[in-house]
């Protein structure tokens, strides 16, 4: 129980700490955390195979994207930085603020247990699911796949015109 | 759990809203998406529906990166464009 108050608070704050923080690295980073710590809370509610999942792709995959897109551009200068860091600050500070009344208004609200039931339902497993019952989402999936690997090799390739 | 999920979508949602940094509204959305994971996974939870929930919640992980990757791609393309990501510089698109 103790754990899984800690695992909530730590999510607050890494999320906090990706929207609020100035530089885009740090931001990058603490995204990790937060979905490092969200795959934790999955493993905890049976849900073992999405948590793999957002540990590997989430945490590991979409961070290397974000880190690699972050590296291959300009740097702010000194000035830029300390100008655009007054800027957030105006900006920024309604959130603590907006994300302690959420916590308010809905700490005592519980996820409801009586509709848990269904029997057959807990039978299956996940391969059983996702390869028969939702057999078109794996086409999606490949659909969107290719559509992803097409786009993002448009989009890196090099211009072929000469200057 | 139900007060978490609440705060990442509260949080992606404001980012989005206030940032003008491209690169900054895609992290905004990767908390939303996140936020919505939880929920898929705690609805799965609460129905005793463990399998349907991580069958969806894998699908939208394949979405969320193939998302993630071409945005990042744009975004790049718009930086070595206009030299910023500030998202006022491509309101006018040409065609």
């Amino acid at each position: 129980m103790i754990l899984d108050k800690l695992l909530l608070i730590s999510v607050v704050f890494a999320a906090l700490w990706t929207v609020m923080t100035r530089s885009l690295l740090k931001a990058a980073l603490g995204l990790a955390v937060t979905s490092a710590l969200i795959a934790v809370i999955l493993f905890r509610l049976d849900s073992p195979l999405a948590g793999v999942f957002e540990l590997s792709v989430c945490a590991g995959l979409i961070t290397a994207v974000f880190v690699s897109a972050i590296s291959l551009m300009k740097p702010l200068t000194h000035k830029e930085t300390i100008a655009l860091s007054r800027a957030r600050i105006k900006k920024y500070w309604p959130l603590p603020i907006i994300i302690s009344a959420v916590i308010l208004i809905f700490s005592a609200s519980t996820v409801p247990t009586s509709i848990r039931v269904l029997p057959e339902a807990m039978e299956q497993n996940v391969q059983n699911v996702l390869w028969n019952s939702r057999s078109l989402d794996l086409f999606g999936q490949i659909v969107i796949v290719l559509a992803g690997v097409f786009g993002t090799v448009i989009l890196f390739r090099e211009s072929n015109k000469k200057p | 759990m139900i007060a978490l999920i609440i705060v990442l979508f509260v949080a992606g949602l404001y980012c989005i809203l206030v940032t003008r940094n491209l690169m900054r509204v895609l992290i905004g959305l990767e908390l939303l998406t996140k936020a919505v994971t939880l929920l898929l996974i705690v609805a799965g939870y609460a129905t005793g529906r463990q399998a349907l929930a991580q069958a969806i919640v894998i699908t939208l992980i394949m979405i969320e990166v193939v998302v993630i990757a071409v945005m990042a791609g744009v975004i790049l393309s718009i930086f070595r464009h206009t030299g910023s990501l500030d998202a006022s510089n491509v309101k006018n698109l040409k065609g």
